[in-house]
């Protein structure tokens, strides 16, 4: 089970806290009327899915209740950081 | 190749059985190949024999960065069955369950499949319903699956607790007699013994690093950690790694990689005759010829490539399988091990051509691409050799996240595969 921190708690908690929300920094359209079938295949379905540092989204739903981000490399589990939703992409 | 009769194991029984020869000899690349598969799992093996087999494409290398058979084809709790809601996916998964039957005959090599019966347990009122509807759906289709009421549930699979006063009551069955297991290293072992006699090469411990592409894009070759190999026809069967085999030709998928679990216990003498399933509280379980109960749990809730999930999972899959079975509730568990699964945006495969000539993708099978394998690997052989999918395979293309003609069978499936 992972240990988390939660940026908002200012403490690291059991994995079991939290839910898992996908990769982070995905901006919703605009203008959602605009877009072509290619951009919303791109906004809803491709992800990187990268082997090493992922951006991810997690939400402390059982503590605080907030949204935040992390990094975390996807080969040891290990987590580089997590900051506030809203923070640049670190 | 020397074949398995009972006559030639009569002979070598006169000389110790040392004559014997290895499975499949270990190649080092050719410069070139009418077609290279990477990845030597179950599905890739199978392409690579029946490129071999059907279409006369004999000059095929498969290309396997790790050990044949050491991705999620040995890691899996092997059961098989075809009882689909959509009409899409019943086609696609009783095509291979037609050829799993007589797959060890045709191979010449013992993959044991084992027709027991693949039981999904219904919980609660909204089980029953979906479950009835499926069974109509795949009586539709050609595809067997029947209700059985708890008592019918019961003299099927005698360990099964069908008192109503359990948490999770068992309201009845939907059962495919079809279904049941096989034995998942011979299946890896026997297409690729039966592949290399047809000329295929199995290169192992050797790293696709990169697709390269022409000046008109298609695909030139690939490189490998033992070198350049040209090819103009290369089948990607990655399985996990998909989305980092995808990249190297530029092309970005809509897959996410998750961790999935599964464990054995002690083995005991033999008393689970079937598979059983449940979905609502996240269990399914076999028992292995060894004896070993089989247990599949859940994948975690994060992409990884770690190979390994979390105990609490493991955790909340035994709690439910103490739950259902209680006469297992002192039975220790043995080992426990994960495999990394490709998981699509609704859950069914991708088969079929890519935007890069040349190219072609297999992958997406997430948690239950294992009862595939026949049929993937067919597929995928034909859809190289013809540069163009079988109607089979057709509706699982890549274009469906764009124009959104989704096979969500993963809201008609519940969770499990
Ligand atoms: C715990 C667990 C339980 C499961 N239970 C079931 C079940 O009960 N029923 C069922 O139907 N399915 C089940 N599945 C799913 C099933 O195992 C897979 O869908 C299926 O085995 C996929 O087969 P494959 O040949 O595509 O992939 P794999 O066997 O994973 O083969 C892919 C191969 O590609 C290789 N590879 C990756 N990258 C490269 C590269 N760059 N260069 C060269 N080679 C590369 C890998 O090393 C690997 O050997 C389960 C999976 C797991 C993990
Ligand atoms: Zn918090």
């Amino acid at each position: 089970m992972l240990l988390i921190h939660c940026p908002y708690c200012e403490e690291a908690r059991p994995e079991v806290e939290f839910v898992y929300g996908g990769e982070a920094h995905i901006a919703r359209p605009v203008d959602p009327s605009t877009y072509s079938d290619e951009q919303w295949e791109e906004f809803l379905y491709i992800r990187s899915n990268p082997r090493g540092r992922h951006h991810e989204r997690w939400r402390h739903t059982h503590g605080c209740g907030r949204f935040f981000n992390a990094v975390r490399d996807t080969v040891t589990d290990v987590f580089e950081t997590t900051y506030k939703a809203g923070e640049a992409r670190k | 190749m020397k074949r398995f009769s009972g006559f030639n194991l009569i002979g070598e029984a006169f000389r110790s059985h040392q004559g014997w020869p290895e499975h499949w000899p270990d190649k080092a690349p050719k410069a070139s190949y009418d077609a290279i598969i990477v990845g030597a799992g179950g599905h890739g093996l199978g392409a690579a024999y029946y490129l071999a087999k059907k279409y006369g494409i004999t000059n095929v290398a498969v290309i396997e960065k790790g050990w044949l058979g050491g991705g999620n084809t040995g890691r899996n709790t092997t059961i098989i069955r075809s009882n689909y809601l959509y009409d899409e996916s019943a086609h696609l998964y009783d095509h291979a369950v037609k050829l799993w039957d007589g797959l060890s005959q045709d191979l010449n090599y013992n993959i044991m499949y084992s027709k027991r019966g693949v039981l999904m347990l219904a919980h609660n009122v909204h089980d029953v319903q979906s479950f009835k509807r499926h069974i109509h759906a795949n009586r539709l289709n050609g595809v067997d699956n029947e209700w059985l009421t708890p008592e019918e549930c019961k003299a099927y699979c005698p360990p099964l607790d069908i008192s109503p006063r359990t948490r999770h009551p068992v309201l009845g069955g939907a059962l495919q007699r079809r279904g049941g297991t096989a034995r998942h290293d011979s299946v890896a072992w026997g297409y690729a013994r039966a592949a290399s006699a047809l000329g295929v090469d199995i290169i192992q411990n050797c790293a696709v690093t990169g697709i390269r592409r022409g000046a008109d894009g298609a695909v030139e070759g690939v490189e490998t950690e033992r070198g350049y190999i040209a090819c103009r026809r290369v089948g990607v069967s990655a399985a996990g790694s998909t989305s980092l085999v995808m990249k190297m030709a530029g092309l970005d998928f809509p897959l996410e990689s998750y961790p999935l679990q599964a464990l054995v216990s002690e083995p005991v003498k033999p008393i689970f005759p079937c598979v059983v399933m449940s979905n609502t509280v996240h269990a399914y379980m076999s028992q292995s010829d060894k004896g070993e109960l089989v247990i599949g749990a859940g994948t975690d809730q994060y992409t990884s490539y770690s190979q390994r999930g979390a105990f609490h999972i493991v955790e909340h899959t035994l709690a439910a399988i103490c739950e259902i079975f209680p006469i297992f509730t002192r039975m220790r568990m043995l080992r426990t091990w994960g495999g990394i699964v490709d998981v699509t945006p609704d859950r069914s495969p991708i088969l079929g051509k890519t935007p890069v000539k040349g190219l072609y993708v297999n992958c997406g099978w997430g948690t239950g691409g294992f009862k595939a394998t026949p049929g993937a690997g067919d597929l995928l052989a034909y859809t190289m050799a013809h540069d163009e999918p079988h109607k089979i395979n057709a509706p699982y293309n890549l274009d469906r996240f764009r124009n959104g003609r989704l096979i969500d069978e993963a809201a008609a499936a519940a969770v499990a595969h």
